[in-house]
């Protein structure tokens, strides 16, 4: 809602909120950051994951927050309260359906949303830190998605949970001390589900916090936008508000409608059918597999098969794996090209491509038994995701030859669409 | 306001001052005493003592034929009870010690020759290997083998290919009678 100007005849509605506003300045900042806010005028429809992102943490808090109402975290009781959810609870298959598929929308936006940072530059200065912390974001996404795939405590919840934590065994010396002090127990049991739960609570808030300092970073120098150059003035920018409100929602439609299509015809899609097997501490599952969207991280753990540098292979897979997120937060220094969007950069824009291929042929990897060509492929792509980020990346900034930079967004949008040379002749006249 | 003449250092003063050092000790001191503070909340996530109660199994080995294998529990983790036949307990003995990954003479590894008793928990990530049940893969040495990261256990238990580091641990036992031991 704007605020008012004070000269603006007073009614009583406008009255209250400049009352408001002149003590806590809400109103403003909204005003400020959701109206007026100028934004590049040549957003393309990558743009509009950020937001997107935002609306469905939203989503998944409202729904876990009603979920947790009915669900109890205790290893004899957990999976049937999940189950009462399922059959007993009014519209309570609806909630967690739209969690469970949430969470996987939720990964889907932020990996776009990240993608599109990576190829238009958006980490390049000054947007470091906001890079930075988007990356913390993923971080703390991934830990409280692991958490909560724990809390059916299903075949396969159990058996996550035992993996991962068992990751830190790895750690030289303290390894199984941390494995304990983690589990609360000799294995993964009712002291573990509990704290899970009460982490799994906790995290999105972090998050919540974490995007409000992404924002605060974004909105100090504005949105990057794909000609990756900085906008100069009113001519470059329009204001948030209608713009780019409309576009977001028109957006999030299609997002909701993507949602609905996997809540209401494809609900288990994405989860393994072992995890409506009640936890059994004594049998593992034949085949374990993560979550999609964890795959390509669960591929780098197993491909490490050999020792190297005298570091054990476990050890080595938990670090490559660990590290194929921890590398994002070198990017803005890694990257030494200082031209922001692959649009002019010929070599880069290719190469970027190629690491989605080698993503996803990671994910493929992960989701298949390990055995023959799939672990070849699997070390092959682990390798080339390294060699993408600390080989590709310093290289080719230094030896690529960028297409020359248009002059300003503003000059850049009226060519593209033909007015400039109009408005140039028109000006002759 | 403070004279600044005052506060500057006289000659041959190593620069540190009486309100620096106070600014220090109090710094530090808050800073081990916030730290010995953290303690209790990272030690009530160790195993309570109702956890560390739940002690010893004891198993009587009388009906277990043998060839036969058994999976009993302790402390929820399940343990390995191989009744090994001969041709089971020679291909164990008979392995060069060096080449293995984690050298363990089987010898070291059994109190009794054909009673092979081990925490049926991979060491890799945690995972039960396959093996214990008639019909499961023992992998390609007759041992176990570990659905989750491919890990192969030979019949003494010990890894001896996949990613585990070592080999299946050996719970503290005894036997309490020629048939009977008590695990923990």
């Amino acid at each position: 809602m704007a605020v008012p100007p004070a000269s603006t005849p007073a009614s009583g509605l406008s009255r209250l909120v400049r009352w408001i506003d002149y003590r806590l300045p809400v109103f403003s900042l909204l005003e400020h950051e959701l109206v007026v806010y100028p934004t590049p005028k040549n957003l393309n429809y990558w743009w509009n994951f950020g937001s997107l992102a935002g609306i469905i943490l939203v989503i998944m808090i409202v729904t876990g927050v009603v979920l947790a109402m009915h669900y109890t975290p205790n290893a004899d009781l957990a999976f049937d309260s999940v189950e009462r959810i399922m059959r007993d609870v009014n519209y309570g298959w609806l909630l967690r359906y739209i969690h469970m598929n949430g969470a996987s929308l939720f990964f889907l936006i932020v990996y776009i949303h990240m993608f599109r940072g990576l190829y238009y530059g958006s980490y390049k200065y000054p947007r470091e830190l906001l890079w930075i912390l988007g990356v913390v974001i993923l971080l703390l996404m991934v830990a409280t998605a692991f958490m909560g795939y724990v809390l059916p405590w299903g075949q396969m919840s159990y058996w996550a949970a035992t993996v991962i934590t068992n990751l830190f065994s790895a750690i030289p010396v303290v390894g199984n001390k941390i494995v304990t002090l983690l589990w609360g127990g000799f294995t993964v049991g009712n002291p573990t589900l509990n704290r899970f739960f009460s982490l799994h609570y906790l995290l999105p808030f972090i998050i919540v916090a974490v995007v409000g300092l992404h924002l605060l970073a974004l909105h100090q120098h504005g949105s990057n936008n794909p000609l990756g150059i900085d906008h100069r003035g009113p001519q470059d920018t329009i204001p948030f508000h209608p713009y780019y409100t409309v576009k977001d929602s028109f957006g999030l439609c299609v997002a909701l409608l993507v949602l609905a299509l996997f809540v209401f015809y494809a609900p288990n899609f994405f989860t393994s059918p072992d995890n409506y097997i009640p936890a059994n501490p004594m049998v593992t599952p034949n085949h374990i597999v993560p979550e999609w969207y964890l795959l390509p991280y669960y591929a780098i753990l197993r491909s490490i098969t050999f020792d190297f540098l005298g570091i054990p292979s476990k050890l080595l897979g938990v670090l490559l794996s660990l590290g194929s997120l921890i590398v994002l937060f070198f990017v803005p220094w890694l990257d030494t090209s200082r031209v922001r969007s692959a649009r002019f950069r010929p070599v880069y824009r290719w190469i970027s491509w190629i690491l989605v291929i080698d993503v996803i042929a990671l994910g493929y990897v992960g989701s298949q038994p390990p055995a023959g060509f799939v672990v070849t492929l699997g070390q092959v792509s682990t390798f080339y995701y390294y060699l993408h980020f600390l080989v590709l990346m310093p290289l080719i900034g230094k030896l690529e030859r960028p297409h020359p930079l248009p002059i300003s967004i503003g000059t850049a949008v009226l060519e593209a669409s033909g007015q400039l040379g109009a408005a140039r002749t028109a000006e002759r006249h | 306001m403070v004279d600044l003449a005052q506060s500057q250092v006289p000659p041959g003063h190593d620069g540190g001052t009486r309100r620096d050092f106070l600014i220090l000790t109090a710094g530090a001191l808050a800073g081990i005493g916030a730290a010995c503070a953290t303690w209790p909340f990272i030690d009530s996530l160790n195993p309570a003592r109702d956890t560390l109660a739940l002690s010893t199994t004891e198993v009587d080995l009388a009906p277990v034929q043998t060839g036969q294998r058994l999976t009993v529990a302790w402390r929820g983790k399940p343990i390995f009870i191989d009744h090994r036949p001969p041709e089971e307990i020679k291909a164990a003995q008979e392995v060069d010690v060096a080449s293995l990954r984690d050298p363990e003479p089987d010898a070291k590894r059994v109190k009794k020759p054909e009673w092979l008793v081990m925490i049926g928990v991979c060491t890799h990530l945690g995972c039960i290997p396959l093996g214990n049940k008639p019909g499961d893969d023992r992998g390609q040495y007759g041992g176990w083998f570990c659905p989750c990261h491919g890990s192969v256990y030979d019949t003494s238990g010990r890894i001896r290919q996949g990613p585990a580091p070592l080999n299946l641990v050996i719970p503290p036992y005894e036997f309490t009678s020629d048939t009977a031991i008590k695990i923990g």
